[in-house]
């Protein structure tokens, strides 16, 4: 059980992140879930790469020959962390645009466009 | 399609999921025991082969460096839609600053004067602080990007200090536009070099130094400092569309 | 060293089940970045501090600061056009 736990929280992290853009009433409510949504892969990415007694991969001062963990998923999670910030930044913009155009940060009453 | 009827498909996805997922981690190795070749192999050989220190700058960088430069595209092209979602319209009065001199926007509760000498002063020394996380990157933990944020997140300091002024002058000078445009060419026109070398794109053509400078590792310091240029001026841009607005509504309604 | 990892991953968890469960705006974007900063601790214990930097920039200072600044605009903007009511905005008559 303890060796598969880190998969689990991820899963769970996943679940509610979705289950809060499911539920939610507010549009700034769902970015933030769908920003907790995108957590949960660091959560997978750096348990996947965790060896235990192991160094982290930065050899300044410690031998090139010693034991470290993975540092191919930490250049992965880099590129996470940024898509993230900028897709909460381009998803905001359009928030504040709907909200200007639409009076209501409600998802269900934004039903101007009729067709 | 009402909440309940969301709430119930919700939950038979995540059934679904549940089943799928349980059968996939089945054969992931337990945490704590890594085993794949790739890590050993990069961590044992990137020193050696790169002279940089930062095996996951080295990989950012220069192993996995086309990756990088798709990512640094991803966040030119968001701060692009986010000037034209917010771009100004007619009717609104969003001019940089309005006629009103902003100076002396006050908020609801002003700060004491402890917080604005404290933050003004240690504005400096965040610039400082993250031009060395971004130059040293092939070396210590830190990088182009890591740096890059905290340099955007200095002109905000000023802003708490209550100079708007100085802030709005900081933020919506086009130079800024003008940087973040050039950080972003400069990495692809440092792999398009590597082309006119011979070498295929982004291959690391320049000498490599020896291990433990700060000038080392070729074109892995050169593509970080080049990145920590367009994310600062791509976060200064992305404040600044968020707040101009804000400036210019408080500006009209403070007189 | 892995009992602290494990308690810090069953803090995540909780947390991610309070942040999506709050009603007001405002509060969830001060557990997000609280939430940020669990996630800089965990890349710090975990032999990732590379990542560590960017989450606790990204995480904790950009992301809550961008999220702040759209509710700001978005709360301004309410009571400017509140003000206004005398005078209705000619973009009124497209939307039928």
């Amino acid at each position: 059980m303890l060796a598969h736990y880190p998969y689990f929280i991820a899963a769970w992290v996943f679940l509610c992140g979705l289950y809060g853009i499911v539920r939610s009433r507010h549009l700034v409510h769902t970015v933030i879930s769908l920003a907790i949504l995108q957590t949960s892969t660091y959560i997978l990415l750096l348990a996947i790469g965790f060896r235990k007694g192991g160094y982290a991969p930065i050899f300044a001062d410690i031998h090139p020959g010693v034991v470290t963990v993975d540092p191919v998923v930490q250049a992965l999670m880099l590129t996470d962390v940024v898509v993230e910030a900028t897709v909460v930044a381009l998803l905001l913009a359009m928030v504040v645009k709907a909200y200007e155009k639409g009076g209501t940060t409600s998802p269900d009453d934004l039903r101007y466009m009729r067709g | 399609m009402t909440e309940r009827h969301r709430l119930l498909l919700f939950l038979a996805g995540a059934c679904g999921l549940a089943v799928l997922y349980l059968a996939g981690i089945r054969n992931l190795p337990p945490w704590g025991q890594y085993r794949g070749p790739y890590g050993d192999v990069i961590a044992q050989l990137a020193v050696f082969q790169r002279h940089a220190t930062d095996t996951v700058n080295a990989i950012t960088y220069d192993y996995r460096g086309f990756d990088t430069l798709g990512e640094e595209f991803i966040l030119f092209s968001a701060v692009t839609g986010v000037m034209l979602l917010l771009r100004p319209e007619d009717g609104q009065t969003s001019r940089a600053g309005g006629e009103k001199n902003p100076a002396s926007f006050r908020d609801r509760a002003a700060l004491s004067e402890t917080v604005q000498v404290l933050a003004s002063g240690v504005f400096g020394f965040s610039v400082l602080f993250g031009v060395y996380i971004g130059t040293h990157g092939q070396l210590t933990p830190g990088g182009g990007f890591q740096g890059g944020v905290i340099i955007a997140a200095a002109p905000m300091l000023l802003y708490i200090a209550e100079n708007t002024e100085a802030f709005r002058r900081i933020v919506s000078h086009p130079v800024t536009e003008a940087l973040e445009a050039a950080g972003a060419a400069a990495y692809a026109l440092i792999g398009l070099a590597a082309l006119a070398c011979g070498a295929p794109f982004l291959t690391n053509v320049l000498p490599l130094g020896r291990t433990g400078d700060v000038l080392s590792s070729g074109t892995i310091a050169l593509i970080s400092a080049c990145v920590g240029v367009e994310v600062a001026a791509a976060f200064l841009l992305l404040i600044w569309e968020y707040l101009r607005e804000i400036l210019a509504r408080a500006g009209n309604a403070e007189a | 060293m892995m009992i602290l990892g494990v308690g810090l991953l069953a803090l995540i968890g909780v947390s991610a089940l309070v942040i999506v469960r709050t009603d007001d705006v405002t509060n969830q974007l001060l557990g997000l970045s609280f939430y940020g900063l669990l996630f800089a601790l965990m890349f710090f214990l975990f032999q990732a501090p590379d990542v560590a930097l960017s989450q606790i920039t990204v995480g904790a200072i950009a992301l809550p600061l961008m999220i702040m600044l759209a509710i700001t605009r978005m709360k301004y903007h309410s009571e400017s056009t509140h003000q206004n009511k005398a005078a209705p905005p000619a973009r009124e008559a497209r939307h039928d």
